[in-house]
């Protein structure tokens, strides 16, 4: 039913990062976020961003409040609870697992 | 947490939808404040309907969300067609309420662990004997120097423990007056130790209270009797009662539920077994207890039954070497009995004995009900399902998966499973009570505990539940089988004729079985009802009467004479106790000095005006006279004269009551009388002596003749000229002689009547089944029918066409019902008198009935079909 992910599911890895990093930012912005630190290389398929949200929050790896920001706008942000630092560090060790597993099979052959 | 937040999502989707909506509003408002294109932007969000299902997916369970739309879709469904579902509903409370009622009956009786310590390692000890004509009887009384060696035997194995049979007795509190009924039983001491029971109050009985004869009057009283009698109240430690002639303190009250270790009945008071009247304690031939064996843990079972092994075979050689003159095949075969451990986790009673087997058919019989009623209700649901089958197309046309469609229909059937478990537990709750009280005789109440706990709950739902999926699961993949571009091009579902007809010839096979073993019952009972009894029990008032001490005959013949002064009385009789009360005294006979007899005959002491009260006819020689007291003079019935004197005429002849250890009491017979009943109305006549009503008596029995239609209204009257009469009698029973004689028929009475009723009910369910069925497939046929009256078919080919293959299947069905009949007929074979399940007069009638009722489901089906006018139905097509 869920469309793949055009980060190949990374997603919850830089979504975490993101949070852990900079806590309470709305969808938009952990998008925006991606985009402007991956230099315009990586974008979140926006269609797929809020199910990894609101899954990530049922995994209770982060927590979501609305709150009015200045402009008077409402707005869902979001931060990294405790469960979600240590998923993160899971996410990250591994990441580093399959890149380096990756780049050595690119060396070697 | 989060699975939970899950399902209590799904039953707020409102909020949660507006959640998601306005988050991803938001959204786009932030991209447009970024100066983004507004085209742009929402073509790069994509479908917001999409976006919101996906992570609404994810926030709530998808299945538990789509099984309540199914639930409110298969409520709005059975709400739409009230009659039907009511039916359904109806016919199903009806079996699932028999079947839970039938459970907790055979469950309490039956299965429940007793509430001791490791019920499992508790086993009964009885004892096999091969007996004459090849069939074997058991027994499970010991005596108690049996019972002695025994528990030496395995005394670091296993507890021994003696436990007699719970008797109803009369015991005062405070004066004679004041004489109430009670439970009692007499047990081990250590019983309760044994069995891990702890005492609410005082103390309970120990091994020490039960080393020595009569030695330590204490009564330990059950919780429930504490509670019942006394209010709970504590002071009840160190109370006295009497029993008898026998002074009890009580001294303590057992904890817990423990009632005894039989099933039926509820134990008042435990008395330890060395207070056991008639030096029960020493005496050899004096088998009255049971003896449970309870296993240390750890214990295997075949070890202690090894060790019990060597004391046992002791003690018959030592009995059997102490006996002369029993016939040598007597005692060999007295020898060869085996010594057997049976599981005594749920009890041991006669109830279970007696109803056990009559439970276990009742058991099948509705669970037979059941299966009738899920067929039914599967054809329903089938023809129901099938009448959909546009709507169930045009979802699978929109995407809805196989698996989406057999939950939608299952979720109907679970709301009518679900309403028949709870109508069934309402009528499970209201029987269970009421079939236990129908078999409690005035005698002996029956008392079942019937607590709605967990078992029977799990039974109750895991009923339910099987239902739903015995009657639910065909019509949901019938349904969900359905082509979308066949059924919405028009195409009308076919039911598979084949499988109908399987639904309809089993339901008539277990209707048929059902009508089968009712018939049986039915003529059981009215066979046992019309035995003849050899005796008049019109208008005859028994009146069981004890007193503190024993009395000589003269005395008792004083009450005798003051009752025949009571207004109302015509005569009254003199005897042990009235016949049919299940006391017995029974021995064996010599003749002429010859070895005893193999057959015993039973005994009864009388007075001389007893045969002619009883109106048994004289057939020779003369009744007693008052001077007969001490020339022990016997009048026989003609069953003895058959046995013992070859049929010829006994009066003048002399014979001898072999006692066990070989003592002789010769008799000289004076008269022949005609046969009676003495104990059983099952057993055929059986030889039976009179002797005079002679001696010192504690107890003895008033025969009234009234001339009242209904001797119990004088009842009071009778109570109080018997203390008027003399002081210290007592009325201990009065009953009819009728009431007598009826608890014999009690079983077979309850078996025929609800096997009739339970015949009636599954016969209305397979009728109004094949009326579904008929009439579903009139409807079905109708274009088929119109055409062949439209070209001239008669009425009678219309009918034959409409009922030839239904009625294929009745008769398959009832072939098949008669045949699981006769088969099955052997299992309750004890059960039955004087009925063959081969008779034609067993098997015609089930046979008939269903005919008749098929005939009578068929008839709507048959006028509509031939009502069918081809001109109408061909212009609609």
């Amino acid at each position: 039913m869920a469309k793949p992910d055009s980060l190949q599911g990374s997603l919850d890895l830089l979504v975490l990062k993101i949070l852990s990093r900079r806590p309470h930012l709305h969808g938009y912005a952990i998008m925006s976020a991606i985009r402007e630190f991956s230099g315009e290389v990586l974008r979140a398929d926006e269609g797929s961003l809020y199910p990894a949200l609101h899954r990530m929050e049922e995994n209770q790896w982060i927590r979501a409040e609305w709150t009015t920001k200045e402009t008077g706008h409402r707005a869902r942000i979001y931060e990294v609870t405790a469960a979600g630092e240590k998923q993160l560090a899971l996410e990250e060790s591994r990441w580093h697992t399959v890149i380096s597993a990756v780049n050595r099979v690119l060396r070697t052959v | 947490m989060s699975l939970w937040s899950r399902i209590s999502n799904v039953f707020r989707t409102e909020r949660l939808h507006r959640d998601i909506d306005e988050e991803l509003q938001s959204h786009i408002a932030e991209a447009l404040r970024e100066g983004r294109d507004p085209e742009e932007a929402r073509r790069a969000f994509g479908s917001v309907l999409s976006h919101r299902e996906s992570s609404r997916d994810v926030r709530l369970l998808p299945w538990l969300d789509s099984l309540c739309a199914d639930a409110v879709f298969g409520w709005r469904q059975l709400l739409k067609r009230k009659v039907t579902s009511a039916a359904a509903i109806l016919s199903l409370a009806l079996a699932i309420g028999s079947c839970s009622a039938a459970f907790r009956l055979m469950d309490a009786l039956l299965w429940r662990p007793l509430p001791v310590a490791a019920p499992e390692r508790l086993y009964a000890i009885s004892r096999e004997l091969a007996g004459r004509e090849g069939k074997d009887s058991t027994s499970d009384r010991c005596a108690y120097p049996m019972f002695r060696q025994m528990r030496r035997a395995v005394k670091d194995q296993a507890d021994l423990i003696a436990v007699s049979t719970s008797g109803r007795i009369d015991i005062t509190y405070g004066s004679d007056e004041e004489t109430e009924k009670a439970y009692q039983q007499y047990v081990s001491g250590w019983i309760f130790q044994s069995f891990g029971i702890r005492a609410a109050v005082g103390r309970l009985l120990t091994e020490n209270d039960d080393l020595t004869p009569r030695a330590h009057p204490y009564a330990v009283l059950s919780f429930e009797y504490w509670t019942r009698r006394f209010g709970a109240d504590p002071a009840v430690v160190g109370r006295t009662f009497r029993a008898g002639n026998e002074f009890y303190q009580i001294v303590g009250v057992a904890e817990g539920p423990f009632t005894g270790t039989e099933p039926g009945i509820v134990t008042d008071i435990f008395v330890p077994t060395m207070m056991m009247k008639n030096n029960a304690i020493v005496r050899s031939d004096y088998e009255w207890f049971r003896t449970f064996v309870h296993l240390k843990p750890g214990v295997p079972l075949a070890l202690v039954q090894e060790k019990l092994r060597p004391p046992f075979r002791a003690f018959l050689e030592e009995r059997a070497a102490a006996s002369a003159g029993v016939p040598e095949q007597e005692k060999n075969a007295y020898l060869n009995q085996a010594l057997v451990l049976n599981s005594a986790a749920a009890g041991v009673s006669g109830l279970q004995q007696g109803y056990g087997k009559a439970l276990l058919v009742l058991g099948v019989l509705v669970l037979l009900v059941l299966l009738i009623s899920c067929a039914n209700v599967a054809n329903l649901m089938t023809a129901q399902a099938m009448a959909r089958h546009r709507e169930m197309a045009l979802r699978v046309a929109i995407g809805a998966g196989r698996g989406r469609l057999v939950q939608l229909v299952v979720m109907e059937c679970l709301w009518l499973a679900l309403f028949a478990a709870v109508f069934g537990a309402c009528f499970a709750s209201w029987a269970a009570p009421v079939v236990a009280g129908m078999i409690s005789t005035p005698d002996n109440p029956v008392r079942l505990i019937l607590p709605a706990d967990w078992r029977v709950v799990g039974f109750g739902a895991a009923l339910a539940l099987t239902c739903t999926l015995l009657f639910g699961l065909y019509p949901a993949f019938r349904a969900s089988a359905v082509k979308p571009a066949f059924a919405l091009r028009g195409g009308s579902a076919q039911l598979r004729p084949r499988m109908m007809q399987m639904l309809i010839a089993s339901q008539v096979a277990f209707c048929v079985l059902v009508l089968f073993g009712a018939g049986l019952f039915l003529v059981t009972s009215e066979r046992l009802t019309h035995q003849q009894t050899g005796f008049s029990q019109e208008r005859l008032l028994t009146v069981e009467t004890v007193t503190s001490q024993p009395q000589p005959y003269m005395v008792w013949n004083q009450v005798a004479a003051q009752l025949r002064t009571v207004p109302g009385v015509e005569a009254v009789a003199l005897c042990e106790w009235p016949l049919m009360t299940g006391g017995v005294w029974d021995g064996l006979i010599s003749v002429n000095k010859a070895p005893p007899s193999p057959v015993a005959s039973y005994f009864l002491r009388v007075d001389p005006g007893w045969r002619k009260l009883m109106h048994i006819p004289l057939l020779a020689g003369r009744d007693f006279r008052e001077d007969d007291f001490l020339s022990g003079a016997a009048v026989v019935n003609q069953a003895f004269a058959r046995q013992y004197f070859g049929g010829r005429d006994p009066v003048g002849n002399s014979f001898d009551v072999v006692a066990v250890e070989g003592l002789r009491v010769p008799y000289r017979i004076v008269g022949l009388i005609g046969n009676t009943r003495y104990r059983d109305m099952r057993e055929a006549m059986q030889p039976a002596a009179y002797f005079p009503f002679s001696g010192n008596y504690g107890r003895a029995s008033f025969i009234l003749r009234t001339s009242s239609q209904n001797p119990m209204t004088m009842a009071t009257a009778l109570r109080l000229a018997v203390q008027r009469a003399r002081a210290g009698f007592r009325v201990s029973n009065l009953r009819t002689q009728t009431a007598l004689v009826e608890q014999h028929l009690v079983r077979e009475r309850l078996l025929s009547l609800l096997a009739l009723f339970f015949g009636l009910v599954a016969l209305v369910l397979a009728g109004v089944g094949l009326y579904g069925v008929l009439d579903y497939s009139v409807i079905q046929r109708r274009r088929e029918l119109g055409i062949r009256i439209a070209i001239g078919a008669h009425s009678v080919d219309i009918a034959q066409c409409v009922i030839q293959d239904v009625f294929r299947a009745v008769a398959g069905g009832a072939l098949l019902g008669l045949a699981l009949g006769i088969i099955s007929a052997r299992f309750v074979e004890a059960l039955l008198f004087e009925v063959k399940p081969t008779d034609l007069g067993a098997l015609a009638p089930p046979a008939i009935i269903i005919s008749a009722v098929a005939l009578f489901a068929a008839l709507p089906a048959i006028i509509r079909a031939v009502r069918i006018d081809p001109m109408a139905m061909l212009r609609s097509d």
